[in-house]
């Protein structure tokens, strides 16, 4: 019952189902709910609903009682929300987000269609263990051959063949096939966005600094971010050229945070990266509001004051 | 053998001549017949014929597979089988493998340990798979089992090289060290080093998957003091010359495990490495070849004279250099390789391999990222059917399939005992005909009447699993994903497949029907697997009651306090297939319904379903008025209706007063407004006609 889509067969009513463990936020997008018509009055299932009592919640999951649920034709009631503003904006981005929701799940289906012999990226699958997986990708980065090579290093990313703790971002390619030097196994972690059910994965030993990995993250979820932090911004378009790694910057409505080994969600950029490449099992993209409760963690561990990620 | 029966018991056995005194036979002569048994199977039966032989057969067991460390306890095996030397654990469910399963699950060794310490202090042998091993429960066992020989750790996580350390620098009667695919903290080689100088009983080290380099003095001098050296696989660091110098060292291998095979060759490095592999008189079995060259390959033609086992799973070869390789392999058995030999490397292996019984392929780039390698295809399956008829298992990774091909390779190959074939894509169809796979499979399980294992892809509706239910008789796993139309597909097997051991689900619309629809069918199942399907909290919870003695675990990953993951499951996840459950509900009077559902199909299902529904009361739901107008008549035979936050409105609650003018139809408004949503809907029968006494707020129409 992990966060992956369940992507409903031939179910009677038609309807699909999007879902997400890992999202505090849950929404149960179908068909019918769609309609964004009734949707000031239109309950969708689940936590924060699409409509009338979205709120960020401050702590997660909390079932939404009768309390929660204006009788007919009363007006957003909500509480418990840092600020008046955030809230009406995020019950229309919440609502949207259910659309996008769907909309991303739908447009994830026909990426993954359309691409043919490219698998999209659900986590466990195709089912090889993680090691053979590391290794497989390990050894398409380094020249085997020198046919194979010529087939795979133009593609690749562009760092291989570096030694161990090199926290330099301007690597490049510099191995040559005699080498014995060895990079680092793979290191896929999952990577989750809010509201996504689909969990992707990103292999953090292709980056060397926080900057790439922001900037390849915000690209697999383009789509999602754009379009999230295009409502929220009344609609503008985002150009992909021209946004930064907003995501480090706090200037983004997203952070990336990461659990570590101990179970403990941070922010991402507060420690050295070789640090973070040690202690990371996956990572997570989650809306700014979500991720205020981070800070106080992060400043016991390392003790220091910290205002915004790097 | 007359059995002997210390207990006269009434039932009389068919054709023994049983005697009511004590048989000429003692008890250690059955024992000692009994100790020759290794099969476990045939030891679970031989300690169900009767008292005395479970007895026997319980003291001469001397090694117990445990295929799930929670299915029993460590008390009751050390109560059961005291002379045990020898233990296999498997812990976590194979989907961990894949990530499916969150970290710090459980399936730890450690309370075993503290047992089998006082028990069977004189272990010499455990193999662990996927369970979870601390540093601190190596180095007790490296300290506590004096006898200790041969510890294997395959898929295990939790441990360092720390507590490799401990087992090499304690364990002095240590045969054999295999270290396969863990999630292991690699720090440093040291542990090799740890050996004491005058160790020399090794016989299997395999440390192939450990990435930090060892010392490789103190591995030679090691080599060399252990003349009884079968299996050296060594990891990815060593090089050509390192290597050449083990071989010299140990020419009567039976398995080698190279190391990198990435450097330049000198002529005189490949005559050498090349004579040295042809001492290897007795090698079967090779492995490693971590990014190996063209040029280093014919060095290994002597050694391929005996192979009956190549791995080169983690080479990526092309088709010209495996099919040059496998001229020189005519005994091979058993063949693993990457899909870079595309089809024409598997055309090569039906030519040149024919007692090959078990071929495994797996995708050879990264599959998130493939762009220019094309992998195989059915092509190549094909070939290697026609070659090869001896296969009986497969394990295949592929971009496309088609049902004639794979039609036409169990009719070349009958004797299937293990079909795994992954299309990559989930839910791909035949790529030539655009059809559902279900044929494929169809035609695996109806010719392939010896199939114990099968792991299904590709697009597939309920049909593939109908044909599984009916005719995979011998089936013991199945791994589903991606797969299946609805319930019917999940039931079909639960209820046809009589043997089936091991079920592992993901991302199927199953849901609690298919769960309970044979629930105890579970008792004779190792385990049930279902991830990403559609079984809610109730249906688990629902199970978890009928069935006591099933362990029901739910695997919540919302992962923070405070979250209420037990209604947040239950009720999130209610799609109308849980109301189709209540169809078979004949009985139900009062149904309380709170935050479920998906669509008015739902509200439905009951309303037509549950003939004796008296009383129905549903709460925020997406029940609208199609849903409430879908059985008006139902609410004659019942006592009343209420509908609060759902999606019903005024005008579909004055049509149902309409249409039904002996119901009292009455809303509650709330708000003050006359809005369009009723929010509150109350329905119920009434020979009174409307009441008198309604509130202001209560609306009757």
């Amino acid at each position: 019952m992990q966060g992956v889509v369940v992507l409903g067969g031939a179910t009677r009513s038609g309807s699909i189902s999007t879902l997400s463990m890992e999202d505090n936020n849950l929404v149960l997008s179908s068909e019918d709910s769609s309609s964004p018509d009734e949707s000031e009055l239109e309950l969708a299932l689940g936590l924060s609903l699409g409509g009338t009592a979205c709120k960020p919640q401050q702590h997660y999951a909390r079932i939404l009682t009768a309390k929660d649920f204006p009788s007919v034709g009363s007006s957003v009631s909500v509480s418990a929300s840092s600020s008046s503003s955030s809230s009406s904006s995020s019950c229309s981005s919440s609502l949207s987000r259910a659309n996008v929701t769907a909309g991303t799940k739908r447009s994830a289906d026909s990426v993954a269609a359309a691409n043919g012999a490219r698998f999209s990226q659900v986590v466990g699958w195709p089912p090889i263990r993680s090691y053979r997986m590391n290794s497989l990708v390990n050894q398409a980065k380094l020249p085997a051959t020198e046919e194979f090579s010529s087939l795979i290093g133009n593609s690749k990313n562009s760092n291989s063949v570096v030694g161990k703790g090199t926290n330099n971002c301007s690597d490049k390619n510099n191995g040559s096939a005699k080498e014995n030097g060895r990079s680092r196994s793979s290191l896929f972690v999952k990577v989750n966005l809010d509201g996504t059910p689909i969990g992707r994965k990103v292999d953090l030993s292709a980056h060397r600094c926080y900057e790439t990995l922001a900037q390849t993250l915000e690209d697999m979820f383009h789509t999602s971010t754009s379009t999230i932090t295009s409502i929220r911004s009344s609609g503008e378009e985002h150009d992909k050229a021209t946004r930064s790694s907003k995501m480090l910057d706090g200037s983004s409505d997203f952070v990336l945070t990461y659990e570590d080994k101990e179970g403990d969600w941070m922010l991402v950029g507060d420690v050295p990266w070789g640090m973070f490449i040690n202690s990371v099992r996956r990572l997570k993209i989650m809306r700014t509001s979500e991720a205020k409760g981070l800070a106080p963690r992060s400043e016991e561990r390392n003790g220091r004051q910290r205002t915004n990620p790097i | 053998m007359n059995h002997k029966r210390k207990n006269p018991d009434p039932s009389p056995d068919s054709d023994e001549s049983t005697t009511q005194l004590s048989s000429p036979f003692p008890d250690e002569v059955l024992e000692r017949v009994l100790s020759l048994l290794n099969s476990r199977k045939d030891r679970n039966s031989v300690s169900l014929v009767c008292k005395d032989w479970y007895d026997a057969e319980r003291w001469s067991r001397t090694h117990v597979f445990i295929g799930n460390c929670y299915s029993v306890s460590p008390e009751i095996l050390t109560r059961r089988f005291p002379n045990i030397r020898s233990v296999t654990l498997k812990g976590k469910p194979r989907f961990s493998d894949f990530d499916l399963v969150p970290p710090k699950w459980g399936a730890y060794v450690h309370s075993w340990l503290l047992l089998f310490a006082t028990k069977y202090h004189f272990l010499e042998e455990l193999r662990l798979k996927r369970m979870t091993v601390s540093d601190e429960s190596l180095k007790f066992l490296a300290l506590s089992f004096p006898n200790f020989k041969a510890l294997s750790l395959l898929s295990c996580d939790g441990f360092s090289t720390d507590g490799l350390a401990s087992i090499t620098t304690h364990c002095k009667n240590l045969t054999e060290l295999d270290i396969q695919e863990n999630d292991i903290d690699d720090k440093s080689g040291k542990w090799l080093s740890c050996f004491p100088e005058n160790f020399m009983s090794l016989e299997v080290l395999n440390f192939a998957n450990l990435n930090s380099d060892v010392n490789f003095e103190a591995l030679e001098r090691l080599v060399s003091r252990c003349k009884s050296l079968k299996v050296l696989k060594v990891n990815e660091n060593m090089t050509l010359e390192q290597l050449h110098r083990l071989l010299v060292l140990a020419p009567h291998l039976r398995e080698l495990g190279t190391g990198s095979l990435l450097q330049e060759l000198m002529p005189r490095q490949h005559s050498e490495l090349k004579s040295a592999f042809n001492n290897c008189k007795n090698l079967n079995i090779l492995s490693g070849f971590y990014e190996v060259t063209s040029i280093f390959l014919p060095v290994l033609y002597p050694a391929c004279t005996n192979l009956t086992f190549l791995n080169l799973s983690y080479a990526a070869l092309r088709s010209d250099e495996l099919s040059n390789l496998l001229i020189h392999c005519p005994l091979l058995q058993r063949l693993w390789v990457q899909d870079s030999v595309e089809d024409e490397g598997l055309e090569a292996v039906g030519s040149n391999c024919p007692l090959l019984e078990e071929l495994r392929v797996f995708p050879a780039s990264d599959p998130f990222e493939d762009e220019i390698l094309h992998g195989v295809t059915e092509t190549g399956f094909l070939a290697v059917s026609y070659g090869c008829k001896k296969l009986h298992y497969v394990l295949y990774f592929c971009r496309q399939m088609t049902n004639a091909a794979v039609a036409t390779i169990v009719q070349n190959c009958p004797d299937f005992t293990h079909f795994r074939l992954c299309i990559m894509n989930p839910r791909q169809p035949d790529y030539q005909t655009n059809e559902p796979m279900d044929e494929a499979f169809g035609a695996v399980v109806k010719t392939c009447t010896k199939l114990r294992r099968l792991a299904v892809s590709g697009l597939l509706t309920d049909l593939t699993f109908e044909y599984i239910g009916k005719y995979a008789k011998n089936l013991e796993t199945l791994s589903v994903a991606f797969a299946g139309s609805s319930d019917w597909g999940m039931e079909c097997v639960l209820k046809g497949c009589p043997k089936l051991r091991k079920l592992e689900i993901r991302d199927c619309p199953f849901g609690n029907a298919a769960l309970l629809s044979s629930f105890r069918k579970y008792e004779s199942m190792r385990s049930l697997w279902m991830s990403g399907c559609k079984v809610t909290m109730d249906g688990c919870r629902l199970l978890a009651q009928e069935m006591p003695r099933l362990n029901v675990e739910v695997i919540r990953e919302c992962g923070n306090d405070g979250c209420q993951a037990d209604k947040l499951y239950g009720q999130e996840r209610m799609p109308h297939l849980l109301f189709s459950l209540f169809e078979l509900c004949t009985n139900l009077e009062t149904l309380s319904v709170a935050f479920a559902g998906s669509s008015d199909w739902g509200m439905e299902c009951v309303l037509k379903g549950c003939p004796k529904l008296r009383k129905l009361e549903i709460r925020d739901c997406p029940f609208g008025n199609a849903a409430l107008l879908s059985s008006f008549r139902k609410y004659e035979s019942m006592r009343s209706l209420w509908m609060s936050g759902c999606k019903v409105t005024m005008d579909g609650c004055r049509l149902l007063a309409q249409e039904m003018p002996r119901l009292n139809v009455e809303v509650i408004r709330e708000c003050g407004n006359d809005g369009c949503q009723a929010d509150k809907l109350y329905v119920y029968r009434s020979v009174a006609g409307p009441r008198k006494d309604a509130p202001p707020f209560v609306l009757t129409l």
